[in-house]
């Protein structure tokens, strides 16, 4: 017996070892849903032994560049710096000018473009390593938990999406990129909404799945997050379409260019703090359209029976027009004119659309800004006459536009209104 | 007192110092890690942690510290990465076991040689890996021959240039 086990000694040893290795794997697979937990202390290990000398070969890059530009780049700078400061009087008279018009531009953005969820605070973060193979594409970033870096959360850069937070250390995360085969990114086509899986493939590239064999998939089209995943926010750039052919079953087979450059990533922003909400200026809160609206109007009186059904013929073919100052009798909260059963006409009064949905009460909120007398004659007409389909009013229409099908806006979108025209 | 791991052959064993034998491998993940941040495709065809294993164990010529040297290379691989630790750990145990083994027998003292066992080993390192992936954690693998080959041939020719910068290290029994 001795000597059969002093016979095979080695390959006993290399089979008990690999045993052991099987029974680890095994067991890790079996509790994938939280075998990284199970491993964390180790690959903590692994991590800790790993990235001080990446921290340093980083940091010593980053003094040399720095030494180089700093010091043996400064030759010259006073001339320089004269130069400079002339520059920069110019451009302080340019910024005077373009502050305002960036002012202006702000505004109007803030009514016109809804965001359903923009970024709040995001966290630089300097990418120190990698996982040093092609089949675990990973990342790690200097970052970690004291940072206030949380597992899942979204990391890009200004050119796209980058990853995931996987697991997040003291001073160290990982981040899962979108090209690893076990990544997932909800995503979408910009043009047709056409919404699908981004995924990782075995040799590196980025597919988008689940999208049908029917849809039309131009090359070249944008792909841009779906915010379906709960990670990344919805509408942020992930790159363009490469590539379409058919796939397994029903399904395309569509290659996407991330936008962010993933073999080359030195920063990396990470989202810490997601807040959704709809985009809206504090302005746009406290001032609707129906509150100008309502501020320039004294009130709206009875009108006689004659009066409410030409009021009512112009509401009918549209011609409410919000952006029109109101100088003419047509006003744009009447929309519909009826007669009742008395055979007497009655106008339905309208507000203007709101983008959100408001409280019953909504004419109460102290953020208004409504004299007492306008508001209360224009707020409560709609939910008395619930069978009063409104016409909403939408952008400005050319006068002699025509009556049939106004554009309507987006459900959740507010009317353009131009804050700074007179009261 | 340098710590060996030799097997006490015939053939002509070598030791390495408890700095190598600790630093080597060490600073091999750790430019494994790092250089593909410069360079992408380094990841793709270069694995330096085998490059080491297939190394230390040739000169120990001892089956025992040559599987247990690619264990612990190979574990240690896999916790840099996210998938299950134990993958590269197998595979470069067999290569670590093979290695040596071979070591024991032939003469891979000379380039050509080392060249033809580094291919050999790359390959067998690829083939337990993938095997293990899909069979026990169902990842997905494909198997690509014309990648296999380049990057085995790649590995082949940087190990002949690294064993001959790793000779410098050794040390007679």
């Amino acid at each position: 017996m001795e000597s059969v086990l002093g016979r095979y000694r080695n390959l006993i040893i290399l089979v008990g070892v690999l045993f052991l290795q099987v029974l680890g794997l095994a067991m890790q697979v079996k509790k994938s849903g939280n075998d990284e937990e199970k491993t964390r202390l180790i690959r903590v290990w692994a991590v800790d032994a790993v990235t001080p000398f990446e921290r340093a070969v980083v940091w010593a890059q980053n003094g040399s560049s720095s030494l180089w530009h700093n010091y043996f780049y400064l030759r010259g700078v006073r001339a320089e710096n004269r130069q400079l400061k002339e520059q920069i009087e110019h451009m302080r008279l340019e910024q005077v000018r373009l502050s305002d018009d960036a002012a202006q531009a702000r505004r109007l953005q803030i009514l016109l473009a809804f965001k359903e969820q923009f970024i709040s605070r995001t966290v630089a973060a300097q990418v120190i390593g990698s996982s040093g193979s092609d089949l675990s594409r990973i990342i790690y970033i200097d970052k970690g938990k004291n940072a206030g870096i949380e597992p899942d959360m979204a990391v890009m850069t200004s050119d796209g999406i980058v990853g995931k937070v996987l697991l997040v250390y003291p001073s160290v995360a990982q981040v899962l990129l979108i090209s690893d085969q076990s990544s997932g990114v909800g995503a979408m086509l910009e043009k047709t909404r056409l919404q699908g899986v981004l995924r990782g493939t075995a040799n590196g590239e980025v597919a988008l799945e689940r999208v049908m064999s029917d849809e039309q998939v131009q090359v070249g089209e944008t792909i841009l997050t779906s915010g379906g995943d709960q990670i990344f926010p919805k509408g942020l750039p992930v790159g363009k379409v490469t590539e379409v052919g058919s796939g397994k079953d029903l399904f395309l087979n569509i290659k996407i260019k991330p936008a962010a450059d993933l073999s080359k990533l030195e920063e990396v922003l990470v989202l810490i703090e997601k807040q959704e909400q709809p985009a809206q200026s504090e302005d746009a809160v406290h001032l609707r359209a129906s509150d100008i609206l309502a501020q320039r109007l004294p009130s709206v009186p009875d009108k006689p029976a004659a009066d409410a059904k030409s009021a009512a013929g112009a509401a009918g073919t549209g011609t409410a027009n919000a952006a029109t100052p109101l100088q003419t009798p047509v006003k744009p909260q009447i929309t519909k004119a009826a007669k009742t059963s008395s055979g007497a006409s009655s106008v339905h009064i309208t507000p203007l659309p709101e983008p959100r949905s408001e409280p019953a009460d909504a004419a109460s909120t102290p953020s208004r800004k409504s004299d007492g007398t306008a508001v209360p004659t224009t707020a409560p007409t709609t939910a008395a006459e619930p069978d009063a389909a409104p016409i909403k009013p939408t952008a400005p229409r050319p006068k002699s536009g025509s009556p049939s099908t106004p554009s309507s806006p987006p459900p959740n979108s507010q009317p353009p209104v131009d804050q700074n025209s007179p009261q | 007192m340098p710590i060996t791991y030799t097997s006490g052959e015939q053939v002509e064993v070598y030791r390495f110092s408890f700095p190598v034998t600790i630093g080597i491998p060490l600073l091999a993940l750790f430019v494994q890690a790092f250089v593909p941040l410069r360079f992408p495709r380094f990841a793709v065809y270069f694995d330096l942690p085998l490059l080491v294993t297939i190394f230390f164990a040739m000169a120990r010529r001892s089956p025992i510290s040559g599987l247990l040297t690619g264990s612990v290379i190979g574990l240690a691989q896999d916790m840099l990465g996210h998938n299950p630790i134990g993958l590269y750990g197998i595979a470069k145990t067999v290569v670590g076991y093979g290695a040596s083994s071979l070591g024991v027998k032939l003469d891979v003292e000379n380039a050509g040689a080392r060249f033809l066992v580094t291919l050999a080993f790359y390959l067998v390192h690829a083939a337990v890996y993938f095997t293990v992936a899909r069979g026990m954690v169902n990842m997905t693998q494909t198997w690509s021959w014309p990648h296999g080959i380049v990057a085995g041939l790649a590995n082949a020719f940087l190990g002949v240039l690294l064993y001959f910068l790793l000779d410098k290290f050794k040390q007679r029994t």
